[in-house]
């Protein structure tokens, strides 16, 4: 409750949480405002916004409702963010604890592989694994997941090694408890809080590797996206470039909105932290 | 027949490069409900001890017998199963929990590992366990940090003797709380010795504190044991350079072993 108070006191915070607010409802209302495919076809194509109210934000090259699919597109936005970003962030925790509290071999091997995807451009990572695997959502998600978590991995990792060394550790040790209950029971969920902190910049990250990755193509083609919208609209840019700013004005907000948010919440729990 | 032979101990660390000994051939026994004290100014190597002795560090030579096998071949889950005869109770009793832990789970967990208790029987024995140190059963529904100090530690001294164990190392027990409950701790690890036999390797700089509370006494300086012997002989007549300068340093020494 307290936390909640102290979390909304900041207007970024607020702004941030409104624009999720929203975004959220878009995502949870698509199937019932714009019920049936949002891809079929609503009326003559490139009607311009704010002319006809059954088609309120108009019609793209093929005659598609241009709201529908922004409502649809943030059902894929938010998935797909949220979802590649908890995988990024379990991937990251698990191993950053393994190495961080095993040490040694299990460590440097560890570490070595985590250089190895960081060394590589992150999104020409995402880029390779889903034009060699098949656009689909799933695989979208795991393209994002498996270039992000190398940053969870190094925080988990360095908050570990501060953990392992604290006499709870080794108390637990003494009433002989496994070493892999100890790294997952007792230091994992104390070494949480900076990698969670870190999870606003991978949803938003996420979010937008997803849009690029379909304004190239290679998203799920059975799903609305905002990514592939902007693409569709880049042919008629001159003529309707509303095709390309409605979803991109929506990209913007959205990663703008999860930022803030996310900035909120340190700032609050900073501000617990110091309190407490 | 000794429960804890420790010989010739050694632990080694390097400062700036240069090799330094933090506990060097250390030699001694600890009888069954036996307590020997290891005194000594800080960096005497006491803690080092300690924490070899429970194999939370490994020494670079020395043999640790303990109940008459070698402790330090054991390893993996036989060195996890051996562990329930050896506890250890920490001197700061915050730290020594996990932050996020409620009082319950604190006990719990050895109870649960060493299958002392079955999952429906465990609440009852940890009630029990609070009560045998002195606290409320209904305690254990609250969170490590929301309990007092001299609290924690009984809590701590209940979790030490959740297992049964023949030997507690007591790191610096009492040295961190106040005087008024440091008194209540030391009656209370008493009376556990005298009941159930525990032996305790009792590690603190208080002499007072010793005084009242080992039969024998062990004087460390600089890794190395400066003099060894009956506590209150020892305190009442130092030999070495180190026990004297700890002597001069205790104000008080005017309380008794009951």
């Amino acid at each position: 409750m307290n936390r909640l108070r102290r979390f909304f006191r900041t207007p970024e915070a607020i702004a941030g949480a409104l624009i999720l607010a929203l975004l959220a409802a878009m995502a949870l209302a698509a199937p019932l405002l714009f019920p049936g495919d949002p891809q079929a076809i609503a009326g003559p194509a490139l009607q311009p916004p704010f002319q006809d109210w059954s088609v309120p934000l108009g019609t793209d090259r093929l005659g598609r409702n241009v709201l529908a699919e922004l409502f649809h597109g943030a059902r894929t936005s938010l998935a797909v963010g949220l979802a590649a970003a908890a995988a990024a962030l379990l991937i990251g925790a698990v191993v950053g604890t393994l190495a961080g509290f095993a040490g040694g071999l299990i460590d440097e091997a560890l570490m070595r592989v985590t250089d190895a995807f960081q060394t590589v451009p992150s999104f020409l990572l995402a880029l390779a694994f889903v034009s060699i695997v098949g656009p689909s959502l799933g695989v979208v998600v795991a393209a994002i997941a498996l270039s992000a978590w190398t940053g969870p991995a190094r925080v988990a990792r360095a908050e570990v090694l501060s953990i392992r060394e604290r006499d709870y550790v080794a108390g637990a040790r003494v009433i002989g408890m496994h070493p892999l209950e100890i790294a997952f029971r007792e230091v994992l969920p104390n070494a949480l809080p900076p990698v969670l902190a870190l999870s606003s910049v991978i949803v938003a990250a996420a979010i937008l590797t997803e849009a690029a990755l379909s304004f190239l193509g290679l998203g799920d083609p059975n799903r609305v996206t905002w990514g592939g919208m902007i693409a569709e609209g880049r042919t008629v840019l001159r003529t309707a470039p509303f095709l390309s700013v409605v979803p991109g004005v929506a990209l913007v907000l959205t990663v703008l909105g999860i930022y803030l948010t996310g900035e909120g919440v340190v700032e609050s729990t900073a501000v617990s932290r110091s309190l407490s | 027949m000794s429960l804890l032979a420790v010989s010739n101990l050694t632990k080694r660390y390097h400062r700036g490069g240069k090799p330094f000994a933090a506990v060097d051939e250390v030699s001694f026994e600890v009888g069954p409900g036996e307590t020997l004290a290891l005194a000594g100014p800080s960096g005497s190597g006491k803690s080092t001890i300690a924490r070899l002795v429970l194999r939370l560090i490994e020494p670079d030579a020395g043999r640790i017998g303990f109940e008459g096998a070698d402790f330090l071949a054991l390893s993996g889950a036989a060195l996890r199963a051996r562990r329930a005869r050896l506890q250890m109770v920490f001197q700061d009793p915050l730290a020594a929990f996990n932050p996020r832990a409620t009082v319950a789970r604190v006990l719990d967990d050895p109870l649960r590992i060493h299958n002392i208790a079955s999952r429906a029987e465990r609440p009852r024995r940890i009630a029990a366990l609070l009560e045998r140190v002195g606290l409320d059963a209904g305690l254990a529904a609250r969170a490590i940090h929301e309990i007092s100090g001299g609290q924690r530690q009984r809590v701590a001294i209940a979790r030490a003797i959740a297992t049964r164990p023949s030997l507690i190392v007591l790191d610096e027990a009492v040295s961190a709380l106040d005087v008024s409950v440091r008194g209540q701790i030391l009656e209370l690890l008493l009376d556990l010795q005298r009941r159930e036999r525990i032996a305790y390797l009792f590690i603190s700089h208080d002499l007072g504190v010793i005084r009242a509370v080992a039969h024998r006494v062990v004087i460390l300086d600089a890794g190395r044991i400066a003099e060894s012997g009956d506590a209150r002989a020892v305190i009442a007549n130092p030999q070495s350079p180190v026990g004297k300068a700890l002597v001069e340093a205790a104000p008080r020494l005017t309380r008794n072993r009951p």
